[in-house]
């Protein structure tokens, strides 16, 4: 097993830059990751990209296309549907000491294999007294809003997250996409990466504009834990992630108008989660929207509120939430666009909280 | 325990042939349909969350003989669990197509009001159901077997599902349970091949599931030739079984995925794609009971025509069905009005 003095090379990884400017060269958010991992390929021969159709077929959401003809069956590898064997295997790879990228196709399936994850990934660290490192990142698919029906339609990020022992990043745009992933591979901790299939700027799915973005050439890391503001307001601070961070930002751009000033708080990572930056932000408006994707109770949205209350009851003029109202994810179009944090909820919503 | 496939297929009547035949026909037929709907307003371009039809669409063409080869034995009081892939195994075990188009269509009138989808079919009326989570229909099978029995009836279930499931956990939990408790399960294996981009040899560790069940105590056999009546004399013999009490069995059908994985898949991974549709199932079926007097060519065309009745009766049906009331989306996540 791999211990930390076993390692040492694993100890001081060359920092990268964090954050650099942008630059003009615009990608979507699947290539920004598969750029990402091919890097950190380049750089590492122990990291390695396994799962179902990650190979020939690049990832059903085009996570690693290219990897395969770039490094070859032996590090970018097809297993069989054993999800329970495969992410198993990831970890026991990683405690020797690689840096396994493991695929699980989407989100929704960790029913068969969460076992693997939460009672393994997730422990070993804590359980070996800190002896024993687990550096695996498992990425997969997440989110809906094209019909996929409820076994391929959810969020699920506050489930892995309120679980002790793995790292939660679930970036929204190219630019973070790429940076976390980095961070994510060169963490010695388990990460959990969670793109929603609508940021990756699939050609065969709607998309917002904010999936296609600048991204430098170069390796960088956008550090896990820190949130982002990304757009400034005075009147009403929505807290969000993901592809809601897209229909956020939309929203402020069309309330800009009646004078309506909304900010936008871009988690990036649920764990850690950036209390600072909530609290900061909300200071400043007193009035907090929480806009996530996940089912609404016992997850991320209370978990903002409690993070409000517990620093300083007093804060908050208004609080109010924009989920998924526990329901699983319906089929037809009309009743999912029902349940999702839709741009007209979102609206609703800021109405409500400056007119109160 | 591993049978194999030796006897000659159990003499067929006639009848029994063009009903098998019959099925095959209604199913591919149902089967372009919804691939003529589910592409129709789909562009520019593919999107695919728009349109009539939305969301993943994995169809059945190909498979056509596991499903009429199989349910041939089956009433709609036997139990039948299928996968995302399910169009195939619902016609044939009786599925009334109205309300299975409409809940594609995603309309108030489908089996789920809507609110499941082409991979979530839900039927009472033929103890149907399917799942999108691969592998993860045996067990519900084995549950619906042990009530029939605790029933004392002869009722068996059958679970079907692909050749990549065979892989999972819960494939391997439910074949020794199954055995175990000697439940009147009958297991189906469909080897398409692939399993989305991955072939069966870079995911299966051995040639044939059939041993497998031999590894669990089970009797399995592999059938080749995606030929429906092998399949007929396969599943005839593993459903006697199950219904006199003789426990569960194994069937692996060699079949063929005549189309994507799913809708949109351009299938570069696969090499032997020009070749396909030379392995349909149905022309050669056809043309086997053309040769033994068994169909004519008229009896074809009605045939033919019988079935795009159906279907085109089942799809007008779900397009002039009401969609769901939005206002009705958080209905039925738990029982409403008062307990059975
Ligand atoms: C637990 C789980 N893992 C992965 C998937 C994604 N997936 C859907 S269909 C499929 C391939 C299934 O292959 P097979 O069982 O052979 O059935 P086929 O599609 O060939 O009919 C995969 C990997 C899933 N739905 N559930």
């Amino acid at each position: 097993m791999s211990t930390v003095a076993e390692n040492p090379a694993r100890l001081e990884p060359k920092p990268l830059p964090v954050e650099p400017a942008a630059g003009t060269r615009k990608l979507n958010t699947a290539k920004a990751i598969q750029e990402a991992i091919g890097a950190e390929m380049e750089q590492d021969d122990s990291v390695f990209v396994m799962g179902e159709d990650v190979g020939a077929y690049g990832g059903i959401f085009s996570s690693t296309t290219g990897l395969l003809e770039k490094f070859g069956p032996q590090r970018v590898v097809d297993t069989p549907i054993s999800e329970t064997a495969f992410i198993g295997l990831g970890i026991g790879a990683a405690v020797e000491g690689m840096r396994p990228v493991v695929e699980l196709m989407f989100v929704d399936f960790f029913g068969v294999c969460m076992d693997q994850i939460y009672n393994h990934m997730a422990k070993i660290h804590y359980e070996s007294g800190g002896n024993v490192r687990v550096p695996m990142v498992l990425m997969t698919a997440t989110g809906g809003g094209y019909s996929d029906g409820a076994q391929h339609s959810q969020s699920l990020w506050g489930t892995f997250a309120h679980l002790p022992g793995m790292k939660v990043v679930v970036p929204s745009n190219p630019y973070d996409a790429k940076g976390l992933m980095a961070a994510a591979i060169r963490s010695d901790d388990p990460v959990v990466f969670m793109f929603h299939k609508g940021i990756m700027g699939l050609p065969w799915m709607v998309k917002n504009q904010r999936s296609i973005g600048a991204v430098p050439e170069e390796r960088y890391e956008v550090p896990i834990g820190k949130a982002k503001i990304v757009r400034e307001g005075t009147d009403v601070t929505i807290v969000t992630l993901s592809l809601s961070v897209h229909h956020s930002l939309d929203v402020a751009e069309k309330l800009a108008d009646e004078g309506i000033s909304v900010e936008v708080l871009d988690l990036r990572s649920l764990v850690p989660l950036d209390r600072e930056a909530i609290v900061a932000a909300v200071s400043r408006t007193g009035r907090v929207i929480v806009v996530d994707e996940d089912y609404q109770s016992f997850g991320l949205s209370g978990e903002i509120a409690a993070t409000l209350a517990e620093c300083d009851p007093g804060l908050l003029r208004s609080y109010s939430r924009v989920c998924v109202p526990d329901v699983p994810i319906p089929y037809a179009r009309e009743l999912e666009y029902a349940v999702l944090p839709t741009p007209a909820r979102i609206e609703a919503a800021v109405r409500a909280a400056v007119g109160s | 325990m591993t049978v194999e496939q030796t006897a000659p297929p159990a003499q067929l009547s006639r009848d029994d042939r063009r009903a098998m035949l019959r099925t095959m026909i209604l199913i591919r037929t149902y089967e372009q349909a919804i691939l003529r709907e589910y592409h129709a307003d789909k562009s520019p371009g593919f999107d695919i969350g728009a349109g009539l039809i939305p969301g993943e669409m994995h169809l059945s063409a190909g498979q056509e003989p596991v499903a009429a080869g199989v349910c041939a034995h089956l009433t709609a009081d036997d139990a039948l669990t299928a996968t995302h892939r399910p169009h195939h195994l619902a016609i044939a075990h009786g599925m009334e197509l109205r309300p299975m188009t409409a809940e594609i269509f995603g309309r108030e009138t489908g089996l789920g009001k809507g609110r499941g989808g082409h991979m979530h079919l839900f039927d009472p009326a033929t103890h149907f159901s399917c799942s999108g989570i691969i592998a993860e229909g045996l067990p519900a099978a084995l549950g619906q077997a042990f009530a029939f029995r605790h029933a004392g009836s002869d009722r068996i279930a059958v679970a079907v599902a692909g050749e990549g499931a065979a892989n999972q956990g819960a494939f391997h939990e439910s074949l020794n349970l199954a055995a175990l408790w000697k439940l009147p399960v009958v297991f189906v294996i469909e080897d398409n091949d692939w399993g989305i981009s991955v072939a069966r040899s870079a995911s299966t560790s051995i040639p044939s599931n059939a041993a497998r069940a031999a590894g669990y105590g089970m009797p399995g056999i592999r059938v080749e030739g995606n030929d429906v009546e092998a399949v007929h004399a396969a599943a005839g013999e593993a459903v006697a079984r199950a219904r006199s009490g003789g426990g569960p069995s194994l069937i692996e059908v060699h079949t063929l995925r005549l189309w994507g994985h799913f809708e949109g898949d351009a299938q570069g991974y696969r090499p032997d794609l020009e070749g396909v549709p030379g392995f349909d199932p149905i022309p050669g079926y056809e043309q086997k009971l053309i040769d033994a007097g068994v169909v004519t060519g008229a009896d074809l065309d009605v045939m033919r025509g019988w079935a795009s009745e159906q279907v085109e009766d089942a799809i007008n049906y779900a397009k002039n069905s009401p969609r769901p009331n939005p206002d009705e989306a958080l209905n039925y996540v738990f029982v409403e009005g008062p307990q059975s």
